[in-house]
C-alpha cells in the first residue's frame, strides 16, 4: 500500500513537472499548439495499459515500469487542462497587465497562472486519479514492484482467497476516495473565489 | 478544410521521422513504422477475397474484444443512465446511496479484475463484468448531476400541463440531462477501452490484449506495435464517432467552444465526471 | 354568474434554510367564469406565490383554494400558467413550434397539434419562428413563445404572471388586444399578475390591490369599461384616468398615508404622480427583464 501510494505521488509530481510547462506553452503559443496537434490527438487515444507488454520489455519489471506508464496516463488530463485554462483566460486581464508595462513572462507568471491555478488543480485531481488506475493494473498485471495490486493479484492466484481479495480492494477504493476527498477540499479551501471547481464550467 | 490536410500533413511527416528515427537506432523493441505496417498487414489484411481479405486473426481476436467492448459499454450506458435518472429525480433516494456510489466510484476499477476472476473465472463474463462495473459509474453519477440540473421552472412547466410520465421523463429529464450524459460516456468509453485490455492481459488467450502479450512473449515486436497502434487507431475512431453523434443530438445547444484539440475530450467535461 | 375560482383565507410559509418567510398571508377572493381579474402588487409581494398555490404547484401552508366549486390538491385540468421566468420555462432543446405543442402531446393527434401550434403562433406574430431555438430568439420574443403555447393549450382558467413585462410598448398593445380577443371567444377565464397600473385597469373587469409583503387584498375594484377595449380611447375614458390613479393610491398606501389623503383632492397631481410611478414600474421591470 505503502509502495503504490508513494509511486503515485512520484507520478503526480512528474506528470505536474512536465504537463504543466508543456501546457503553457502549447496555451500561449498557438503555432506550436498547431504544430504538436496532431501528435496529441494520435497519442492521446492510445490507451496506457496497452504499452505495458512494451514498458515490460524496455523497462523491466521494477517500479520504474508503472511509473513511467502511470506518467503517460496522467499527463493528459493535466495538459488539456492547463491549456483550456489559458484558452479561458480573460483578455481584459491580460490588457490591464500589459498597460501597467508587465512583460511577457510576467504576464504569464502573475496573470495567467493564478487564473489558472483552478483548471490546474482539477488536472492534478485528475491525474492523480488516472495515475492510481495505470499503478494498480500494472501492478496487478506485472508484479515485482509490490504495491496494492500486487497484494490483490497474489491473494487471488496463491490460494483465492476471496476475503482478502475484498480486503484489497476496498483499500485502494478508500485510497481513490480520500485522495478525491483530498482534492476536493483543496479545491474548496485555495481557489475557493473561483466558480471553476471542476463540478462543470 | 486546410486544417485536416494541415494536421494530416504534420501526422505524416512526423511518421517519416519516426522511420527514419527507428532506421537509424536499430532497436528491436522500436522498430519502424514500415516494419509495423507490414506486420499488421500479415496479422490482419492477408485473407482471402471472400473475407475481404481480411484474416482469421481479424474475427478470432479483434471482432471479439471489440464487441465486449461495445457491448458493455452500452449495458453500462443503460444501467448507468436509467439508474441515474432514477436517482437524480429523487432526492431521499440519492441521500441514502450517494455515500455509496461515490465510494464505488473511487475504486480503481481495474482493482475489480482479480474480484471478477474469482467470481467468474476467466472468460467473456469476467471481461463483461469487468467493462460494465468499471466503466457504469462515471455515466451514473454524471446522469444523477444532469437530471438533478432540469430547474424548478421546467418542473413547473411539465407540472403545470400535466405531461404524462413518459413525456416527463424522456421529453424533459433526458435532454436536459444528455449534455452531461455524453460527457460521462465519453469517459466510459476511454475507460473501457483499458478495463478491456487488462481483462484479456490476464490469462485469457482469446483478443487483442492477448494477441499483444502473445507477441511480447514471442519477441516478435512489430506485432506487438501493431496491436497498440490498432488500440490507438480504436481509440480514436470510437471517440470520434461518439463526438459525431453527440454533435448531433446536442445541436439544440447555442454554440459552445470546444477544447483546442477538437475531437478530444473538453476538460470541462472530464472534470465534470470526476467531480462527484 | 359561475363562480371559476375561489380563495379563501389563503396563506403561505417557506420554509428555508435563513428562516420562514410569509410571502401570503389571508387572501380571499373570488373570480366568475369568463372573467379576466388583474392582480398588482409591489414587487416581492408574494404575486407569484399566489399563482402557484391557485394552480396547485405549492400546497398552501392556510386556507384553501376552489376551482370549479372543486378543492385544489395538486395541479388541476384545463389550467395553464404563463411563468414570470419565461425563458427558463421554454425548453432549449425544443424549437419554438415543438415548445408550443409540447402540453398538446396528451390529448391531440400530431396534426392537429401542428395546426394549433402554429396557429397560436401566427396570433402572437410569430409564425415564421416556428423552426428556430428558443436561445436565437430575443426576450421579448420567448415571451410571445411561452404566451402562445398557453393559448395553443386553451384552458379554462389561464394564469399569467407578469407576460408582458419584457416586449417592446408597441407588442404590448398588441398582445394585451390580442389576450382581451381570446378571453372574449374562448370564454377563457384569466388571472393576470403584473405590476403596471395602467395594463391593470385596462385588461381588468377586475383589479385587486394586494398590500407589500406578506400579501393581503388592499381592494377589489371593479372596472367599470365597455367589454370592448381600445387602446386609445379606452385609456382617454374618464373612468380609466381616475381608476389608474386610485390603483396607484392604494399601492401606495402602506407606504405614504398622508399624500393619500391630500391627493383625493388634487387630480393633477396625482395624474402626474401616476406617470413617475409608471416610469419607475417600467425601469423596474427593464431592471427585472435585464436580470432574468
Ligand atoms: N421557494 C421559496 N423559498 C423561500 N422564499 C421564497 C420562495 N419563493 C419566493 N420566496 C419569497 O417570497 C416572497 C414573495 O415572492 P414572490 O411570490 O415571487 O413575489 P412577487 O411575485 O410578488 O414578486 C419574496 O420575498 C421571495 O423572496
Ligand atoms: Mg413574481
Amino acid at each position: 500500500m505503502i509502495a503504490t501510494l508513494l509511486a503515485l505521488l512520484i507520478v503526480i509530481a512528474l506528470a505536474v513537472g512536465i504537463a504543466v510547462p508543456l501546457g503553457l506553452v502549447l496555451g500561449s503559443v498557438p503555432a506550436v499548439r498547431h504544430a504538436t496537434r496532431a501528435v496529441i490527438e494520435f497519442l492521446r487515444p492510445i490507451p496506457s495499459v496497452a504499452l505495458i507488454p512494451l514498458a515490460v520489455v524496455v523497462l523491466g519489471i521494477g517500479p520504474e515500469t508503472k511509473i513511467t506508464l502511470a506518467v503517460y496516463a496522467a499527463v493528459w488530463p493535466l495538459l488539456f487542462n492547463t491549456i483550456y485554462a489559458l484558452d479561458e483566460l480573460d483578455p481584459l486581464l491580460v490588457e490591464t497587465a500589459r498597460v501597467f508595462g508587465a512583460d511577457r513572462l510576467r504576464v504569464l507568471f502573475f496573470v495567467a497562472l493564478p487564473s489558472a491555478l483552478p483548471f490546474v488543480i482539477t488536472g492534478v485531481r485528475l491525474a492523480a486519479t488516472t495515475g492510481l488506475v495505470v499503478l494498480i493494473s500494472v501492478e496487478l498485471l506485472v508484479g515485482g514492484s509490490g504495491g496494492i495490486g500486487e497484494f490483490i493479484m497474489v491473494a487471488r492466484s496463491g490460494a483465492g482467497r476471496m476475503d482478502l481479495v475484498l480486503a484489497g480492494t476496498v483499500v485502494a477504493g478508500v485510497i481513490g476516495y480520500l485522495l478525491n476527498e483530498a482534492f476536493e477540499r483543496a479545491q474548496r479551501r485555495w481557489v475557493g473565489w473561483s466558480s471553476v471547481t471542476g463540478e462543470a464550467s | 478544410m486546410s486544417g485536416f490536410l494541415q494536421r494530416w500533413g504534420v501526422f505524416v511527416v512526423l511518421v517519416a521521422l519516426w522511420e527514419a528515427a527507428a532506421r537509424f537506432a536499430e532497436d528491436a523493441y522500436f522498430p519502424p513504422p514500415s516494419r509495423i505496417a507490414e506486420a499488421a498487414a500479415e496479422l490482419w489484411f492477408s485473407g482471402t477475397a471472400d473475407t475481404l481479405f481480411l484474416t482469421d486473426v481479424v474475427f478470432d481476436h479483434v471482432v471479439p474484444s471489440v464487441q465486449r467492448l461495445l457491448i458493455g459499454w452500452v449495458i453500462a450506458g443503460v444501467v448507468g443512465v436509467a439508474l441515474g435518472l432514477a436517482l437524480g429525480r429523487s432526492e431521499r433516494a440519492m441521500q441514502y446511496c450517494g455515500p455509496l456510489l461515490t465510494f464505488m466510484r473511487s475504486i480503481p476499477p481495474p482493482a475489480l479484475v482479480p474480484v471478477f476472476l474469482l467470481i467468474f473465472t476467466l472468460g467473456t463474463q469476467m471481461q463483461l463484468a469487468t467493462i460494465v462495473f468499471g466503466i457504469v459509474w462515471p455515466i451514473l453519477l454524471n446522469t444523477v448531476d444532469g437530471a438533478r440540473s432540469v430547474d424548478r421552472t421546467k418542473v413547473e412547466t411539465s407540472a403545470v400541463f400535466r405531461v404524462p410520465r413518459t413525456q416527463w421523463i424522456f421529453g424533459v429529464v433526458l435532454p436536459a440531462a444528455a449534455p452531461k450524459i455524453f460527457a460521462g460516456l465519453r469517459v466510459s468509453l476511454s475507460l473501457s477501452l483499458v478495463l478491456m485490455v487488462i481483462s484479456e492481459l490476464v490469462g485469457t488467450d482469446n483478443g487483442i490484449g492477448a494477441q499483444m502479450l502473445l507477441a511480447q512473449r514471442e519477441f516478435e515486436f512489430p506485432d506487438m506495435w501493431a496491436e497498440i497502434v490498432l488500440l490507438g487507431v480504436l481509440g480514436y475512431v470510437f471517440n470520434t464517432v461518439l463526438l459525431a453523434v453527440e454533435h448531433r443530438a446536442l445541436a439544440w445547444q447555442p454554440k459552445q467552444e470546444h477544447a483546442p484539440t477538437g475531437t478530444t475530450t473538453t476538460p470541462a467535461a472530464v472534470a465534470t465526471a470526476g467531480a462527484k | 354568474m359561475t363562480t371559476m375560482l375561489e380563495v379563501a383565507d389563503l396563506g403561505h410559509t417557506y420554509q428555508a434554510k435563513s428562516g420562514a418567510h410569509t410571502a401570503i398571508d389571508g387572501l380571499s377572493f373570488r373570480v366568475d367564469a369568463g372573467e379576466l381579474v388583474c392582480v398588482v402588487g409591489p414587487s416581492g409581494c408574494g404575486k407569484s406565490t399566489l399563482l402557484r398555490t391557485i394552480s396547485g404547484l405549492i400546497r398552501p401552508t392556510r386556507g384553501d383554494v376552489t376551482l370549479h366549486g372543486d378543492a385544489v390538491r395538486g395541479v388541476p385540468e384545463d389550467l395553464a400558467v404563463v411563468f414570470q421566468d419565461y425563458s427558463r420555462s421554454l425548453f432549449p432543446w425544443l424549437s419554438v413550434q415543438r415548445n408550443v405543442e409540447f402540453p398538446l402531446k396528451r390529448t391531440l393527434k400530431r396534426a392537429e397539434r401542428r395546426a394549433r401550434a402554429a396557429e397560436a403562433l401566427d396570433q402572437v406574430g410569430l409564425s415564421g419562428a416556428g423552426g428556430k431555438y428558443p436561445w436565437q430568439l430575443s426576450g421579448g420574443m420567448q415571451q410571445r413563445v411561452a404566451i402562445a403555447r398557453a393559448l395553443a393549450y386553451r384552458p379554462a382558467l389561464l394564469l399569467m404572471d407578469e407576460p408582458f413585462a419584457s416586449v417592446d410598448a408597441q407588442t404590448r398593445f398588441e398582445l394585451e388586444d390580442l389576450l382581451l380577443k381570446v378571453k372574449r371567444e374562448h370564454d377563457t377565464t384569466v388571472v393576470v399578475v403584473t405590476h403596471d397600473i395602467d395594463e391593470s385597469v385596462y385588461l381588468g373587469d377586475r383589479v385587486l390591490v394586494l398590500t407589500k409583503s406578506p400579501a393581503s387584498v388592499v381592494a377589489d375594484l371593479p372596472v367599470n369599461l365597455p367589454a370592448v377595449r381600445d387602446q386609445i380611447t379606452t385609456r382617454e375614458a374618464e373612468e380609466f384616468v381616475e381608476l389608474r390613479a386610485e390603483v396607484a393610491r392604494l399601492l401606495n398606501v402602506g407606504k405614504t398615508e398622508a399624500i393619500t389623503a391630500k391627493r383625493r383632492s388634487d387630480e393633477a397631481q396625482a395624474a402626474k404622480w401616476v406617470a413617475a410611478e409608471r416610469a419607475a414600474n417600467r425601469e423596474r421591470a427593464d431592471r427585472e427583464a435585464v436580470a432574468d
